[in-house]
Parts: structure tokens; C-alpha cells; sequence
């Protein structure tokens, strides 16, 4: 683990409640910290709220109480685009389903966002996508459409396409929910290595114990509260 | 916001879903298609009917009207009283107009005037054995007749020279000659009103393509006129104005009606009903073209939204990926642009040969309008409009479901 104990990500008090069909306080008082570099893992049964919170997380899910820090900037309050721009640069997504868009190639699909970003040009963006679909071994299929590909293979495209703009974090909603054990496995081993050699911080939704057993960290939660942050299991 | 990726995505969605982007660039098409078909069709009738209105009629005539509008003498001489005067019959008076060739003369010197052409008519009848048919004589300056009304290119047979060259020669209108049963050569006797009879030659037949002068009017030399009905040779009833431009007849004609104290009328008061249809089918080409637009923009409005609803998935994790709001909206709006644009073009272009096809189709109007074909009127300007109008509705189309699109909340589709 990481020595330096920089924050990447603070949330405080967050609290957040559905109003359909009655109103309901899914997740309760919620304050923790990321650092720099960890490979976090959330887990708790289902309804437990750790889908919401890492929608609030990714900034996609606005309306809650309390405050969100990335990176030191306070997310809380912004507008959708600047939000949008924000996960534009900072933030990779890679959900349980894959999400490629279909009617484009695997290089087009890595590509978009940093298109997007538009900090290079469209040459060195392709280059640093091929780059990253070579992180995830994808590089021979990257002009075929995404929907001619494999589970296993969109995810690991959904990988790369999550890491092509550099971002500080990557989340991941059960990136390995959809995907059998070899595959699971593959996709662990890219985030493992991302954590550890790029000091990208990982956080990750997740059923499977063995994934997030392999992190740094296991936060549980259960009844929208989190009952163990896992430093004690650590310590 | 960065139109090019904004343009590239746009470009794929079109281009994976040719059969869609096809339907929807069709309803523009057909509906710019036909609305330059019948606004050039409307707009070359309506031009047809001026053009031949003006044509054959002065742009300003002046003449002496003879009416009993004037006010009564006790009127005159008792203003405030409470006058009745039944049935005032007009004053016994001449229907010329003093000094016409002076006046003619005065008229003839201004800039805007093409011509003028002072004439005699008088009602007549034709006598064909015992039957005596009505029609009217106009006593003209064929020279000066022929400069405005250019009347030799309207000669079925015999020239206008022959008329000058022959004191007593008439041209007929072509329906008139046919009525009286006459060719050129024939002899024709004529009563007028006020018992005067002569024997006219039959020099020329002419044909305006109108019938109600085609069927009634002969030319003749104004001595002929003026001695059939025993007047001097300075009497005139009318003055035919033709104008360099047919617009200015309006203004020159009011300015005329201040200086002489005769009736003057313009063209447009002449042919108020040539220009009520006018408007009206204006009126009607526009609400019907409007409605194809309409009707194009709601195909259009329908398959941008199954578009926007197809790609519900795709857009929220355009949005997930850091796309904005004016993204997706640029995103969707692009496609309608090129849906309108390409629909717009082809349009035009389809809209032009059928008006082409339109205009060499061959069309018997009788003997009502000199006419071949159906007119159409060729003008860049409905072009122009079909484009604006095709491009407009499909950006209004589009926009409302790129900005449904566009509030798409991407954790709702994200989590399932």
C-alpha cells in the first residue's frame, strides 16, 4: 500500500433518499475518504445503497444531501456539464454492462472520450488508445465493431476506454457481475496492475469476495450505512 | 462543446440506420418538391393573367366619363338644406376629351411614359346579311397602336400596314372575324349608334388571346371613326398610356387625375379581379405548401424521437463518459440538419423537373388564353424559400427530442 495518504476522494454526510414509491433514506450519513493509488472495493447485499452511493460518487447522481470532494475540488452543487466535463477528465467508468456504443469500432468507442477531452490531437488520441487496448489485450481487434465482440472482450474495451483520458479514479459498478471466472480474472488483473503501476485509485461496487479480497481495501455496508470502512481488518 | 466528434457520431447514427435517415429525408424532399411546384405553377398563372392583362390593356387610360354624379343645382345653390332630387339624368355632353392630341402631346414628353395613343371608340354593329352583331370600333394611330400594344406580332393574317395604306380597312378581332364569318378581303357593313353606316374592308384579323377583346374589338384608322360618326378630326375619347414600368402607372395615374379633370384608371383598377385571384391563390399556395412542411417536420419530429429513444442506451453513457448536455443536443440536431439539408436538396432538384415537366406539358385552354402549355414561373427566390422553409422545420423538428435527449438522466438507463 501506498505510504503517502493523500485524499482523492472525500464524501461528508451524505445522505440520500428516493421518493418513489414513499419516501425512503437509502443511504445514511455516509463520510469517508479514499487515498491516492487504493483499490477499494464496496460491498453488501443488495438494496444495501453502495450502487446509489457510487452513482453520487461518479457525480452522474446530483440530487443528495452532504458534500462530495474529488481530487480537493468540491463537487457539490456544480452544473451537469461542468460535471460532465469533470468525469470527462477525471473519472473512468466500466459498468456491468459493458456499454460500448455498437454501431462504432473498438478503437472509435476507446476513442470518443478523449476525443472529447480534446487535449490532443485526434492522431495521438488513437495512439493512446491503441496504447491502452494493448493494456487490456485488445489491440488486434480494435477496428472491429463492438458488437462483433465477446463479454469478456467488451469489457476489457469498457477497460480501456475508462483509462483513456488518465483519469485519477476508475469505477466500477460489478465490473465482473456479467463475466465467468477466467474473464473475472483477467479484469482483476487489469485493475490490480492500473492500481499499482499508475497509482490510479480504483472503486469498485462488488459481489465477488475474491475480487474484493484481491484490493486494498473492503468498505461493507449494509441498510444504507457503512458498518466497516476495513481498516480494522487490515490493522 | 467539440462539433466535430459532435458531427462524426451524428454521421454514424445516420449512416447505420440508412433505411430511417432515407424515410425521414423523403418527407422533406416530397414536401419542398411540392412546394415549388405549386408556387411556380400559382406564381406563372398568376404572372400569365398579368402579363396578358397588361398586354392588351392600357397601364393608364384617361376618357370622359359620362355620369350622373354630379351634384343637382339646388345642391349647388342650397348646401345645408334637405335636398331630394329623384332621378337626375346626365347632362347631354360629348364623351371626348378637349384638346386629346395636345394632352396626348404633353403626356408622351415624360420620362416614364413608353407611349401614348390617343383613340376614338365608338359601339357599333356589324351587319352580317340581316343580322347585326355588337362590337366595338377604335379609331387608332396604327404606328402608335403598335408601340404599345405591339400589334403586328399579334396579326393571324393580313399587316398592320395594310390598315394604313387603306382608308377604309378594318382588322378584326380573330373570334369577331370568325363570328361574322369574314377573311381578309371581305367586306363588312357597320352601323354606328348614331346612324352613321359605313363599308369596311376586312385588311387583318388579330388575336390577344383575350376573349372579351378577341370577340369584339376591330381596329380602323381614327379619320374613318371620326367621320362614321360624324365628329372633326381633333376628337378624341381616350388616351392609352403605356408605362415603362407597369408600377409606376398607379402613382402617375393619381398624379394624371389631379392634373386633367377626366376619369383616369389604372391597370390595377382595371383589373381588380385578375389581382383578387392573384392573392387569393398566393393565399392558398402558401397555407398548402406550409401543410407539406408541417406535415414533413412531423415525420421528421416522429423518427428523431424513435431515434432518441433507440439510443437512450448511448446517450447515457455518452453523458457517463463525460459528454454535456450540449453535446447531445449538437449530437441530434446535427443528424436533422443533414436530414433537412439533403432533403432539402434533393427537393429542389425534384421540385425543378417536375416544374420543367409542368411547363412543356401541353395545355388547350380553347379559345379563352393564347396558351400552350401550363405557365410556370421559374424564380430562383422559391428555391431559396423551399430550402430556408425545409431547413427550419427540421431544425424545429429536431430540436425538441435532442433536448429530450439531452435531459436524459444517465444513472436511471445505467442501472438498469
Amino acid at each position: 500500500m501506498n505510504s503517502q495518504r493523500t485524499a482523492v476522494l472525500k464524501a461528508t454526510h451524505i445522505n440520500k433518499y428516493f421518493t418513489e414509491p414513499v419516501r425512503f433514506q437509502v443511504l445514511k450519513d455516509i463520510s469517508f475518504e479514499v487515498q491516492k493509488g487504493e483499490f477499494l472495493s464496496i460491498i453488501g447485499k443488495s438494496g444495501c445503497g453502495k450502487s446509489t452511493l457510487l452513482y453520487i460518487l461518479s457525480t452522474m447522481d446530483t440530487s443528495y444531501e452532504g458534500t462530495l470532494e474529488v481530487n480537493g475540488q468540491p463537487l457539490t452543487g456544480r452544473s451537469q456539464d461542468q460535471l460532465a466535463a469533470f468525469r470527462n477528465e477525471h473519472l473512468g467508468f466500466v459498468f456491468q454492462f459493458h456499454f460500448l456504443l455498437p454501431e462504432f469500432s473498438v478503437l472509435q468507442n476507446v476513442m470518443l472520450p478523449g476525443l472529447k477531452l480534446g487535449k490532443f490531437p485526434a492522431r495521438e488520441v488513437e495512439e493512446r488508445a491503441y496504447q491502452k487496448l494493448r493494456l487490456v489485450d485488445m489491440h488486434e481487434h480494435a477496428l472491429k465493431p463492438s458488437s462483433k465482440l465477446s463479454g469478456g472482450q467488451q469489457q476489457r474495451v469498457a477497460i480501456a476506454r475508462a483509462l483513456i483520458n488518465e483519469p485519477t479514479i476508475i469505477m466500477g459498478d460489478e465490473p465482473t457481475g456479467n463475466l465467468d471466472k477466467a474473464n473475472s480474472e483477467m479484469v482483476f488483473d487489469i485493475f490490480r496492475e492500473i492500481s499499482r503501476t499508475n497509482g490510479q485509485t480504483i472503486i469498485t461496487v462488488t459481489h465477488d469476495p475474491d475480487f474484493a479480497a484481491g484490493g486494498d481495501r473492503i468498505m461493507e455496508m449494509s441498510d444504507g450505512k457503512i458498518i466497516s470502512h476495513g481498516y480494522e481488518a487490515k490493522i | 462543446m467539440n462539433l466535430k466528434i459532435a458531427y462524426n457520431i451524428a454521421q454514424t447514427h445516420l449512416l447505420t440506420k440508412k433505411k430511417q435517415t432515407m424515410v425521414a429525408m423523403l418527407g422533406v424532399t416530397f414536401g419542398i418538391a411540392m412546394f415549388i411546384v405549386m408556387i411556380s405553377f400559382m406564381q406563372g398563372v398568376n404572372q400569365f393573367l398579368e402579363d396578358s392583362a397588361l398586354d392588351a390593356s392600357p397601364h393608364v387610360r384617361i376618357y370622359k366619363q359620362i355620369t350622373s354624379d354630379r351634384p343637382s343645382i339646388i345642391q349647388t345653390i342650397n348646401p345645408d338644406g334637405f335636398n331630394v332630387v329623384h332621378h337626375q339624368k346626365p347632362k347631354q355632353e360629348l364623351a371626348r376629351i378637349k384638346n386629346g392630341l395636345v394632352i396626348a402631346r404633353h403626356i408622351e414628353q415624360q420620362p416614364e411614359v413608353l407611349g401614348v395613343s390617343p383613340q376614338v371608340s365608338t359601339q357599333v354593329f356589324f351587319n352580317v346579311g340581316s343580322v347585326p352583331v355588337p362590337g366595338t370600333l377604335a379609331g387608332v394611330d396604327v404606328q402608335r397602336e403598335e408601340k404599345l400594344y405591339r400589334l403586328s406580332k399579334r396579326m393571324k393574317s393580313g399587316t398592320i400596314e395594310d390598315l394604313q395604306s387603306n382608308s377604309n380597312g378594318v382588322i378584326l378581332g380573330r373570334l369577331l372575324a370568325r363570328k361574322l364569318n369574314l377573311k381578309v378581303g371581305d367586306k363588312v357593313n357597320v352601323t354606328s349608334s348614331t346612324g352613321g353606316t359605313a363599308l369596311l374592308r376586312v385588311v387583318g384579323v388579330f388575336s390577344f388571346g383575350i376573349q372579351t377583346v378577341d370577340d369584339a374589338r376591330g381596329y380602323v384608322n381614327q379619320a374613318k371613326v371620326q367621320e362614321l360618326i360624324q365628329k372633326d378630326a381633333n376628337y378624341i375619347t381616350d388616351l392609352h398610356i403605356k408605362m415603362k414600368d407597369p408600377m409606376q402607372a398607379i402613382p402617375f395615374g393619381q398624379q394624371l387625375a389631379r392634373q386633367y379633370d377626366y376619369k383616369v384608371e389604372d391597370w390595377a383598377t382595371a383589373n381588380q379581379a385578375i389581382l383578387a385571384g392573384e392573392k387569393i391563390r398566393g393565399v392558398m399556395t402558401f397555407v398548402v405548401s406550409f401543410t407539406l412542411l408541417v406535415v414533413a417536420g412531423f415525420g421528421i419530429y416522429n423518427i428523431m424521437n424513435m431515434n432518441v429513444m433507440n439510443k437512450i442506451k448511448d446517450i447515457a453513457i455518452l453523458k457517463a463518459t463525460g459528454f454535456g448536455g450540449k453535446d447531445v443536443i449538437a449530437i441530434f440536431m446535427i443528424q436533422s440538419i443533414i436530414i433537412g439539408f439533403l432533403g432539402a436538396v434533393l427537393g429542389v432538384m425534384i421540385g425543378f423537373s417536375l416544374s420543367y415537366l409542368l411547363s412543356i406539358t401541353p395545355f388547350n385552354a380553347g379559345d379563352f388564353l393564347a396558351i400552350d402549355t401550363f405557365p410556370v414561373k421559374f424564380d430562383l427566390k422559391y428555391y431559396v424559400m423551399g430550402v430556408l422553409f425545409g431547413v427550419i422545420t427540421t431544425l424545429l423538428a429536431g430540436y425538441f427530442p435532442s433536448k429530450r435527449a439531452a435531459k436524459i438522466d444517465p444513472v436511471e438507463i445505467l442501472r438498469g
